[in-house]
């Protein structure tokens, strides 16, 4: 059941009335303008045949230091709650027909955004024998963040050029 | 007049009776209908009259019954009775039209219902032991006829079975306790048992109340003795298991009512917490089981046990009440009791006739079967729907209601002071609640997987809608769900008249004061409870339009999408087949239920593996059964009749077929009584 | 006659928009005491009415085999939660249906979104929403008699089962509030309204696996407008259940039918109360886990006898 003891209070509350340990990141440039989402954003995170590095990354950047939730950003379980997929890995042949799925589900509008160089085509993985013939929808991705991985920093930026914030 | 209507009635009944048996089977099924909803109309205007007046009709004969003769005698609350049969009867006999003309219209089917009717509206009239006994035999037998119609299937012949001996051992036990009571007030009419009530021992008393408490009981579907109710009502044809369900179960508590209160006057406290306590063990036994069933039918018939419960829960704090003197409250709980019994007959026949049209149009009654009927039968689904949502107490529905006043009823009940009625009272409340979270749990269940959703198998995937006739009779008793939640004022002040007649009968005179006010609101005299039903209704349906009204606005707001829904594939985790076996089935979702009340069910698991011949560390195929029996039978009942057969096995011994031996037993028997008399 | 009536809809006009709006910045708070506690910076409490004006204007979908009860259910939520809003004492004792405002009223009016929701969650032809209907019927019905008891031990307290009646009379009678079935009423409200508003221990309303949740799985197929009315839904209800729960057992700032400046008094201390609560089960569920399925019938049947134990101390001392 519930335990609830002083000793575990204590630091909770200390937290609670002390600063946040979230840096402080710089404005992107051009914002708000070109803010598909203002104010407001949920992606679903699909995992077409990624190596996780990138998962960490995310979850580095949706925690305490980076904390993307602060922007407007959230992460949905659901792809008809979202208003777009976070792709991450190259897409593998058994996850083609999953990820397109995943996007037909997901309500207009609704955007692509490819996470990693592996979804932007390239990656050590590119060419290999598991890998679909097309990208599908992650040709035309709307917002690419290289990197192998991307830092936390920089996926937290991409997300802010679409929520505005 | 009303007696003329009344007795007009019951010879319309048996006019029908007889159509149905005589007439050439085109034309048998619809007289036999039209006679009988007339009778039915005839005796809902009897009815209406004696409560809208107050005054009891009577009539008697003494040719129709050998030597006793006939006395019928219709009071305010026989009359309650009355209109319920009478309602339940005629939307009955309306389904059966449509329901036999698809291949049941057998000669017995189409003569039997109309008496069975009959006998429905007659029991409540009845005003003297021989009159009674003889309508509650006629109940029983004709509807015992009625199950056996589908006598080619094994589970008819079985349900019968149990039917018939439990319902003549209720009738035996019914038919001592009005004898004892008879025999010591010296007359065979309920009104000398009444005017001598007094004069009856106090243990005598008891033991006829313990007898009829048993026998009625039965009827009425009380835990230890409801183990016929879930075998009969699903194996009985459609109109027949809703008049069952809808007018049959509620004569075992006017028999207990008419017992407690009526003939003895009021009686000891604890009849009444005995009676209470069987309410709240039938209502959290049916419950629960209504919870876990996976078979339509089935869970209607627990579910009648369940309200059948809660009403007997609400007579035995009515007369527990009555007793200890405070009038007041115990007016408003048998007011409530009345009413839920009123509101039941209406929803549990109109779910069980929508159910018997399921049955008809898919071919089965296994809600695992089942699904997507809201598509192919879209009617049938909207009634079920509207009695589903009544059942579970919703507003603006009946049952709300109802449940509503029971609740009141037992939170006025607190002011008396008595540890046993105050346990008694929140044992009610608590059974209520927990019933009433089972219920909405269990029809949740049967709307959600029998009529939402894919289709699980072919037969489900094509039903049809049934024919006019059944959906009209359907129909006839959603009606009143609405009705009676929206205006239940219309109806509870003619409930207080009979609630008034079954506890006004003072030792020390005076009348019951009116503990309701009744109009557009229910309130409680005297506090400032009060429901208004209409208003609510009012807001939820302005709720409603105007909730649309937001969404219609923001999409016309964003008008280049339109507001047309897109159709879209149901979101699997982009799973590439998604089939309609990938749902939830009855059974899966009554599993955390049954897992949390698993003592009380105690499922029979059976688990099959059979491994590949070349190693057992392959398997080849693996057969899981899980079945849940009803607990008090497996308890209970087959322990007694094993040791019944075991007994009879015994007594086998003296009957070795030999003439010799049997001479010597009469010659020894007859000498034994003379030496005896002597 | 007509201006009694005129100020009646007024204030439940002024609850119905505090519960729109008020319901969403309780989540929006709870969030940010979450994040606060775990070192996070979080986001504004005003998101979630971001979250549903953009949810307002997407695509609408339906799913598969769904048919009108999938768009029907929300709007269900919707009208009966607001009912219950509006007739509940929440700004002051005496809203327009107050006369209706009967304590087993709500706990009915509640009842008919949850089914409504389950309904809609098995109209889908899913597994999860299945899954979903399946576990927050069980855990509503296990919830239901430990609520009914509870309310049963005030209204026997108080004399009547009206909640503005017990609001008055527990105003009346200060003392009241320390008596030991009230301590143990309160006990067994706070676990049946985390029951009934889903969140931990008995569900985590932002949990990803689907194996886990309970009503985040009945509505895994609602998009843009029905989503944000279901999820508005559901903000009113929490709110509705903190409200009563603070106004039932610590009524003081609550206005008697008055003079606008006692209505925006009451309103401004229903939102300290109802914030200060929120924040305490934020800090709470920061702290704990959720619980098994298979253990929930445990703290539910646990809230049962505390309210039965209300019920008894209630009668047996003076």
């Amino acid at each position: 059941m519930i335990t609830f003891s002083i000793v575990q209070l204590l630091p909770l509350l200390r937290s609670l009335f002390s600063r946040p340990v979230t840096e402080r990141l710089p404005r992107p440039p051009g914002l708000p303008g070109g803010a598909r989402f203002p104010g407001s954003m949920q992606l679903r995170h699909v995992d077409a045949g990624s190596c996780n590095g990138c998962e960490l990354e995310i979850a580095s950047a949706f925690g305490p230091v980076y904390d993307a939730e602060r922007f407007g950003a959230r992460l949905v379980a659901s792809p008809r709650h979202a208003d777009g997929v976070l792709v991450t890995g190259v897409v593998t042949r058994n996850m083609a027909v999953p990820l397109e799925k995943t996007l037909d589900a997901v309500p207009e509008p609704r955007v692509v955004v490819a996470c990693g160089d592996c979804a932007l085509g390239g990656g050590p993985f590119a060419g290999g024998y598991g890998v679909a013939d097309s990208a599908g929808p992650l040709a035309a991705p709307d917002v690419a963040i290289p990197g192998c991985p991307p830092g936390p920093v920089a996926i937290t930026q991409a997300l802010r050029t679409l929520t505005g914030r | 007049m009303s007696a003329a209507l009344f007795l007009g009635a019951l010879g319309l009944g048996a006019a029908g009776s007889l159509a149905g048996a005589a007439l050439p089977p085109r034309a048998r099924g619809g007289v036999a209908a039209l006679l009988t909803a007339g009778a039915c109309t005839a005796a809902f205007a009897a009815a209406a009259r004696v409560l809208a007046s107050g005054v009891t009709v009577t009539a008697s004969s003494a040719q129709i019954l050998p030597l006793t003769g006939a006395t019928l005698s219709l009071d305010p609350l026989g009359a309650v009775f009355v209109i319920t049969a009478a309602v339940v009867g005629a939307a009955a006999s309306c389904y059966a039209v449509g329901y036999a003309a698809r291949g049941g219209g057998s000669r017995a089917a189409t003569g039997l219902l109309p008496l069975f009717v009959t006998s429905l509206l007659l029991v409540p009239a009845a005003a003297s032991i021989t009159t009674f006994m003889a309508a509650w035999e006629l109940m029983a037998l004709s509807s015992l006829l009625l199950l056996l119609t589908g006598h080619r299937r094994r589970e008819a012949r079985d349900a019968a079975q149990w039917y018939a001996v439990m319902t003549h051992a209720g009738a035996a036990a019914i038919l001592l306790a009005l004898v004892l009571l008879g025999a010591h007030a010296g007359g065979q009419s309920f009104a000398a048992i009444q005017a001598h009530a007094g004069g009856i021992p106090p243990a005598v008393r008891s033991l006829a109340f313990v007898l009829a408490l048993a026998g009625f009981g039965s009827k009425a579907g009380a835990v230890p003795l409801h183990v016929w109710l879930p075998r009969a009502h699903p194996e009985a044809p459609g109109p027949v298991s809703a008049l069952m369900s809808g007018a049959m179960v509620n004569l075992g508590v006017y028999g207990i009512v008419r017992t407690g209160d009526g003939l003895l006057g009021g009686g000891e406290l604890w009849w009444w917490l005995a009676v209470a306590g069987l309410g709240v063990a039938s209502a959290l036994f049916g419950g629960i089981h209504a919870a876990a069933s996976a078979d339509l039918k089935r869970l209607l018939a627990y579910s009648t046990v369940d309200n059948m419960g809660l009403v007997l829960t609400g007579v035995g704090a009515a007369g527990a009440l009555a007793v200890t003197g405070h009038r007041v409250p115990a007016a408003l709980a048998m007011i409530a009791a009345l009413f839920q019994l009123v509101n039941h007959s209406a929803f549990k026949g109109c779910l069980f006739l929508a159910a018997g049209s399921v049955q008809r149009a898919a071919g089965t009654r296994d809600l695992d079967s089942l699904g997507g009927l809201l598509r192919r039968l879209p009617v049938t689904t909207t009634l079920f729907g509207i009695g589903a949502l009544s059942i579970c107490a919703l507003p603006p529905f009946s049952g709300f209601a109802s449940e509503w006043l029971l609740l009141q009823g037992f939170l006025r009940g607190f002011t008396a002071h008595g540890a046993a009625t105050a346990t008694a009272l929140l044992a009610g409340v608590a059974a209520l609640a927990l019933t009433g979270g089972l219920t909405a749990a269990a029809f949740v269940k049967a709307f959600g997987i029998g009529f939402l959703g894919q289709p699980r198998t072919p037969s489900a995937a094509a039903a049809g809608e049934v024919g006019p006739a059944m959906l009209a009779g359907t129909a006839m008793l959603a009606v009143p769900c609405l009705v009676l939640g929206v205006v239940p004022g219309a109806v509870v002040p003619l409930l207080a008249r009979a609630a008034g007649t079954a506890l006004g009968r003072p030792v020390a005179g005076g009348a019951v004061p009116d503990p309701l006010r009744a109009g557009a609101s229910l309130a409680i005299a005297g506090s400032t409870d009060v429901i208004q039903p209409a208003l609510l209704a009012a807001v939820l349906l302005a709720g409603l339009v105007l909730a649309w009204g937001l969404v219609r606005l923001r999409a016309r707001a964003g008008a280049e999408r339109g507001h047309r829904a897109r159709r879209a594939e149901a979101w699997g985790c982009g799973r590439e087949l998604q089939t309609a076996r990938m749902q939830y089935t009855a059974t899966s979702f009554a599993e955390p239920l049954q897992r949390v009340f698993d003592d009380v069910l105690r499922p029979d698991r059976d688990l099959d593996v059979s491994h590949l011949a070349e190693s057992r560390y392959f398997e080849q195929a693996v057969t899981y059964r899980s079945r849940i029996d009803d607990a008090v039978e497996r308890g209970a009942y087959r322990p007694l009749i094993a040791g019944v057969r075991r007994w009879g096995e015994v007594a086998r011994r003296a009957q070795n077929g030999s003439v010799h031996r049997y001479l010597a037993y009469g010659f020894a028997a007859l000498v034994i009584l003379l030496v005896v008399l002597a | 006659m007509s201006a009694s009536l005129l100020a009646s809809a007024g204030v439940s006009a002024i609850q119905l928009g505090a519960a729109v709006a008020g319901g969403p910045l309780l989540y929006g708070l709870m969030a940010k005491v979450r994040a606060r506690a775990e070192g996070r910076a979080g986001a504004p409490v005003r998101q979630p009415l971001l979250d549903l004006w953009k949810l307002l204007g997407k695509e609408r979908i339906h799913a598969g085999y769904s048919s009108v009860v999938l768009p029907l259910a929300p709007l269900v939520l919707i009208a009966s939660t607001a009912a219950a809003v509006v007739i509940a004492p929440l700004v002051s004792t005496g809203p327009a249906l107050g006369r209706t405002s009967d304590a087993f009223v709500m706990v009915f009016l509640l009842l008919l979104g949850s089914v409504a929701v389950a309904l809609a969650g098995l109209d889908a032809g899913t597994a999860f929403g299945g899954m979903g209907a399946s576990r927050a019927m069980t855990i509503g019905a296990l919830a239901e008699p430990a609520l009914l008891v509870a309310l049963l031990a005030l209204s026997i307290q108080a004399g009547t089962s009206n909640l503005p009646g017990i609001v008055s009379a527990t105003l009346a009678h200060p003392g009241w509030v320390a008596t030991p079935e009230r301590v143990l009423a309160l006990a067994a409200l706070v676990i049946v309204v985390l029951a009934e508003a889903g969140r931990i221990p008995v569900d985590n309303p932002s949990t990803h696996l689907e194996l886990t949740m309970i009503h985040e799985a009945m509505i895994l197929e609602y998009a843009g407008p029905e989503l944000a009315l279901v999820t508005l839904g559901g903000m009113m209800r929490l709110g509705l259940l903190l409200s009563l729960l603070s106004n039932l057992f610590f009524p003081w700032g609550i206005a008697a039918m008055g003079s606008i400046p006692r209505l925006v008094l009451g309103l401004t201390v229903l939102a300290a109360k109802t914030g200060a609560i929120a924040g305490v089960i934020a800090v709470a569920e920061v702290s704990a886990a959720k619980l098994r399925l298979f253990r929930v019938p445990e703290i539910l049947s646990a809230a049962f006898v505390l309210s039965v134990l209300a019920v008894v101390t209630g009668l047996v001392l003076p």
